[in-house]
């Protein structure tokens, strides 16, 4: 389970990343969104892999899965959340400014 | 108390000459004056106590927990310095007043001088090493801004930089030597470091220390080869240079030779670096001194050899010698201020510096020219003056040094052959100038300048001839009280006197003497053998190529990099990363593959496959937005799906909240931008990326691979055994969330909300009028389909009614203001999707700024509110409620916190979302105004009542 973890987490990383380095506003975007994803889902595995646990306080349960990692991850979607959005309406407002989406600003030299 | 007041003054002092300056440029003198006055007047009321031996310690802890404290300390050698700052500053500000021109208002010249003298004060007063360096610095920057004054001339900023770029290094090596020696004390007190000598010479790091410590003190005060700044320094206005060369600037490094020698003194790295560097200055600045032109130039190199001469009595070691380089201190104060200053009245009454271009000014100015004379026989050592007594203790010193295996002649030959040439050049300053034959036409007609300009000179012309005649009387208390000081231990019983009898040292003086004067005459044949020397590489060609390289470099560097397109940076930022994040794994090792792992299971799988395809697809298929878009929606899913598996009840409730809302933000901006994005990088460039892309992927996979299957040490068993009964809350996450780590939360429902408002300006600052070509079909003309419509509208109470138990019971099960903010907001857009954005906008508020504010104030004023229990911000306190038909609840203060939180998330996530649907609408609305408008007029009406906001979003469904 362990090595499917970490290895969703590397596509998610690589897909991530190979998006960032696109040219075009819309793209990076969706990149930032999957190493949110990845980025969260690192977080998570400090706390390990347990199934069928809970980080309830109860009478019945005997082992506990480690909250403090899902607290910090709670936090880090709203968070991510936001900074897409924030990200977005970015490349929104560079495309009504400029004219286009691509990342410099200013298509390559050839196209209009 | 008095201590701190002595270096604040001025420090602070320097706000009011600007202010007095208004008043014209003599006020501004005026309260220059008194601030100097005031501090010398406290100074002297504790000088007593300081010559009787004692010590006037202050101290204030400022940050303790790295032993930085603000403490001053008075002793014989900070007196003594503090004296000359002041005493010399005083004259310094009456000289300036007279010397600078009327059309200066001196306001700006004399905040820098105070702020300079402060700085001054604070070096030689401190009793932290660390508030020393901090001074130290301040010397450096307020002398930049000294030495720049006239910031109109080339050289003046030249010179400053120049100044500033080698002392600062300094300061830097300086301030790497404290934090060493702090080190190896264990206290930055000066007071313990001195008296930790064994320690230090025991430690292995001695020699980084002594290296690094006397870096700061020879680029400070100029020597040899670190000289090639002081004389570019004298760009400065005279006034300065005089106050800088003689009592100030430079002589803090020898001040930081004084103040270390009980620590360092006596060792072989200590004589051969510092007395080495002594003797290389004061031969070498001497000989250059000779073939200077420029009066203050020739000065300058003077100065630069008799700082060599204090390094050197400091090199040496011994207790008489530093009897004598203290006592020189004093005395080359006197002279060479004098000469600054008399320097400066043959510039400002006679027009020019040039020496070629003097002579004869004896018979214009008599008074100046006997002032001048006698100053510069001081500097050559003529008996009776002061100048003369400080070079027989060195001659006397210079015979009995055992300097390692050299022969023992060779010391005192170099000693004599430096005072020797030290005697040409004050002749020739001093006969070029007042006498022999004037030349035809001066640029101004000279004559004796104002008492303003004389009257300083007089006082240091008297004190050197006075000290001259009765050394015993007027220096001696102050002398050995700094030098025992200096030494740190009892002194040898010397007696301070004119006449030592025929001996050794008065046969090297007169030596000197006659041959200083020999050489003087016969100094044409020098000139022509200099200049046909080899050329010497001089330090300043060598610094200048320095930064020209370093210039270059940068340039080159940036030039690279920083071509402009993100996408290199983002390139180089990831590779930078890689290479940063594998390095551990090669140098570490690789520890992974622990007791940790779980058996798969078939659902997981598929799960797992299903979230590679989708993640891959979604890069695969960027082009088509769309398609690229649902791909990411589909790994959303499955993350929440992920936590769901792994025990994650509240991120599963998160993810999937937050999910709905990105991919219909998403789909909202993709509205407004193109749907497709061109094929734009070449194969190779995508082949580069995919290389740097599998790296960083492999990168986190086997760093996460390596975290997982590791034993895990957790502060996790804290928590879980607090949360009930400290929090109230048996959901430790959400306890965690609102009650331990609150402080936390309420920063990012903060950061939430700036966010939010962030896009509200970005948004409501679009221009509109633009429309993207490709918009064919105009989505309000749509009818919203009609199921969708019923089922929302259903749907709304139940939701929000989820989304209240969600909030209730999340203190205790998976739930919480966070998640119950993403459901109510969820059901908001519902009907945005259901109904349009008009129809929403007539029913629902239009501003959510209220509510962002709101939710931060409940939260905050819930955690105002435990200071009026006495408690820390945001302590909770909780118990148990009974509600009718619901149960028994365990309320806390957090529940109050988390319905701020609740607030606030609803306020920004609505706020988003609202101000871009608002967007989207008014786009449409433009096209649709600017299809049916007729004339051009009509439709730059419309545009305008678009962008004024004046129309009414759309009609009802």
């Amino acid at each position: 389970m362990e090595v499917l973890f970490a290895s969703a987490v590397g596509v998610l990383v690589a897909a991530g990343v190979y998006l960032l380095l696109r040219a075009r506003t819309f793209p990076v975007v969706l990149g930032l969104a999957l190493i949110s994803y990845a980025v969260n889902f690192y977080i998570f595995a400090m706390g390990r892999l347990r199934v069928g646990l809970e980080p309830i306080i109860s009478e019945e349960a005997t082992a506990y899965v480690d909250p403090i990692p899902q607290a910090l991850v709670l936090t880090a979607i709203v968070i991510g959340f936001a900074m897409t959005a924030f990200v977005l309406v970015l490349a929104l407002r560079a495309n009504f400014d400029l004219g286009n989406d691509h990342v410099d600003g200013r298509p390559p030299e050839g196209e209009r | 108390m008095i201590l701190a007041l002595i270096v604040l003054l001025p420090l602070c002092g320097a706000a009011i000459p600007p202010l007095a300056a208004r008043g014209g440029r003599d006020r501004a003198a005026w309260a220059s004056g008194i601030v100097t006055l005031g501090a010398l007047a406290l100074l002297a009321g504790r000088a007593t106590e300081i010559l009787d031996g004692g010590v006037i310690r202050a101290s204030w802890p400022w940050i303790p927990a790295v032993g930085w404290n603000v403490s001053f300390m008075l002793d014989g050698l900070g007196l003594l310095f503090a004296l000359l700052i002041l005493g010399i500053g005083a004259l310094i500000v009456l000289y300036a007043r007279s010397y600078l021109p009327e059309s200066d208002n001196l306001g700006r010249f004399y905040a820098y001088l105070l702020l300079f003298m402060g700085a001054m004060l604070g070096v030689v007063l401190s009793d932290n090493m660390l508030l020393l360096v901090v001074f130290w610095e301040l010397t450096s920057v307020s002398s930049f801004l000294l030495i720049g004054y006239s910031s109109h001339a080339r050289e003046g900023r030249e010179g400053a930089r120049m100044a500033l770029a080698v002392t600062g290094a300094g300061g830097l090596a300086l301030l790497g030597g404290v934090l060493v020696l702090g080190h190896i004390v264990g206290s930055y007190e000066l007071s313990a470091i001195l008296q930790a000598r064994a320690v230090i010479q025991a430690s292995p790091l001695v020699s980084v220390a002594l290296g690094l410590v006397l870096l700061g003190a020879f680029t400070k005060s100029a020597q040899f080869p670190f000289h090639f700044w002081l004389p570019h320094a004298m760009a400065a206005p005279t006034p300065v240079s005089a106050y800088l060369h003689s009592a100030t600037m430079v002589k803090a490094g020898v001040f930081l030779l004084a103040r270390v020698f009980p620590v360092f003194a006596g060792t072989d790295a200590w004589l051969w670096l510092v007395g080495g560097a002594g003797l290389a200055t004061i031969t070498l600045a001497a000989y250059w001194a000779l073939f200077k032109s420029d009066l203050k130039g020739l000065l300058a190199y003077s100065t630069i050899s008799h700082l060599g001469l204090i390094t050197l009595l400091f090199g040496l070691g011994t207790p008489l010698a530093a009897i004598a380089g203290v006592f020189h201190i004093l005395n080359h104060c006197a002279f060479k201020a004098a000469l600054f200053m008399t320097a400066g009245i043959v510039d400002h009454e006679a027009g020019t510096r040039d020496i070629e271009r003097l002579g004869g000014l004896r018979r214009a100015m008599p008074v100046t020219a006997l002032l001048a004379t006698v100053a510069a026989a001081a500097m050559a050592g003529v008996p009776p003056l002061n100048g003369f007594l400080s070079k027989e203790m060195l001659f006397e010193e210079a015979l009995h040094v055992q300097f390692g295996g050299l022969p023992g002649w060779l010391v005192p030959t170099i000693v004599v052959v430096a005072a020797l040439l030290s005697v040409t050049y004050s002749i020739r300053l001093v006969r070029d100038t007042f006498f022999g034959a004037a030349p035809t036409a001066y640029p101004k007609s000279p004559h004796e300048p104002p008492r303003g300009l004389r009257f300083p000179v007089e006082v240091l012309v008297a004190a050197c001839i006075a000290i001259g005649l009765a050394p015993g009387l007027l220096a001696a208390p102050l002398v050995f009280s700094a030098a025992s000081a200096v030494t740190g231990a009892a002194l040898p019983s010397y007696h301070l006197a004119l006449w030592h009898g025929f001996n050794v040292p008065l046969m090297m003086s007169l030596i000197a003497l006659v041959g200083g004067a020999l050489l003087y005459r016969g100094r044409g044949r020098l000139v022509a053998a200099h200049r046909g020397a080899l050329p010497v590489v001089a330090a300043k060609s060598l610094y200048d190529a320095a930064l020209t390289t370093l210039f270059s470099a940068a340039a080159f560097v940036t030039r690279n990099l920083e071509n402009g397109s993100l996408q290199r940076y983002l390139a180089l930022l990831m590779g930078a990363t890689i290479v940063v994040g594998v390095s551990p794994f090669l140098v570490r090792g690789w520890a992974g593959g622990g007791p940790h792992s779980t058996p798969i299971d078939a659902p997981t799988l598929v799960a797992w496959f299903l979230l590679v395809v989708t993640a891959i697809g979604t890069a695969a298929f960027h082009r088509r937005r769309l398609i690229s878009l649902a791909m990411l929606g589909t790994v959303g899913v499955v993350v929440t799906l992920g936590f769901v598996h792994f025990s994650a009840p509240d991120l599963a409730l998160t993810q999937i909240s937050v999910e709905v809302v990105t991919i219909i933000l998403i789909l909202m901006a993709l509205h407004l931008l193109p749907k497709t994005t061109p094929l734009e990088t070449s194969f190779m460039r995508r082949g580069r990326d995919l290389l740097i892309a599998g790296a960083a992927g492999l990168g986190v996979a086997s760093m996460t691979w390596a975290i997982l299957t590791r034993p895990v040490r957790s502060i996790a068993d804290y928590y879980l055994a607090n949360s009930v009964p400290g929090g109230g809350g048996h959901n430790v996450v959400n306890v965690i969330l609102v009650d331990f780590r609150g402080f936390d939360t309420y920063g990012e429902i903060t950061v939430l909300g700036i966010a939010g408002l962030g896009i509200f300006a970005l948004v409501d600052g679009l221009g509109v009028g633009w429309l993207h070509p490709d918009r064919s079909q105009l989505q309000d003309e749509d009818q919203h389909p009609l199921i969708l419509a019923v089922v929302a509208r259903l749907l709304l109470p139940f939701a929000l009614l989820v989304s209240v138990f969600l909030f209730l019971r999340g203190h205790n099960a998976p739930g919480g203001g966070f998640i119950a903010a993403l459901a109510t907001s969820v059901a908001l857009i519902a009907q945005y999707v259901a109904f349009g954005v008009g129809w929403t906008h007539r029913r629902l508020p239009r501003d959510f700024h209220p509510l962002i504010g709101v939710g931060l104030l409940v939260a905050g004023l819930t955690g105002v509110g435990s200071w009026a229990f006495g408690a820390p911000f945001l302590t909770s306190w909780h118990g148990h409620v009974h509600i009718p038909f619901v149960g028994d609840i365990e309320l806390a203060t957090a529940t109050l916190f988390d319905l701020g939180v609740y607030f606030a998330v609803i306020g920004a996530v609505m706020l988003i979302l609202s101000n871009l649907a608002k967007l989207g609408m008014r786009e449409a609305l433009l096209a649709r105004a600017r299809e049916r408008a007729a004339t051009v007029t009509e439709k730059l009406e419309a545009e305008r009542d678009v962008a004024e906001n004046n129309f009414d979003y759309g009609e009802e469904v």
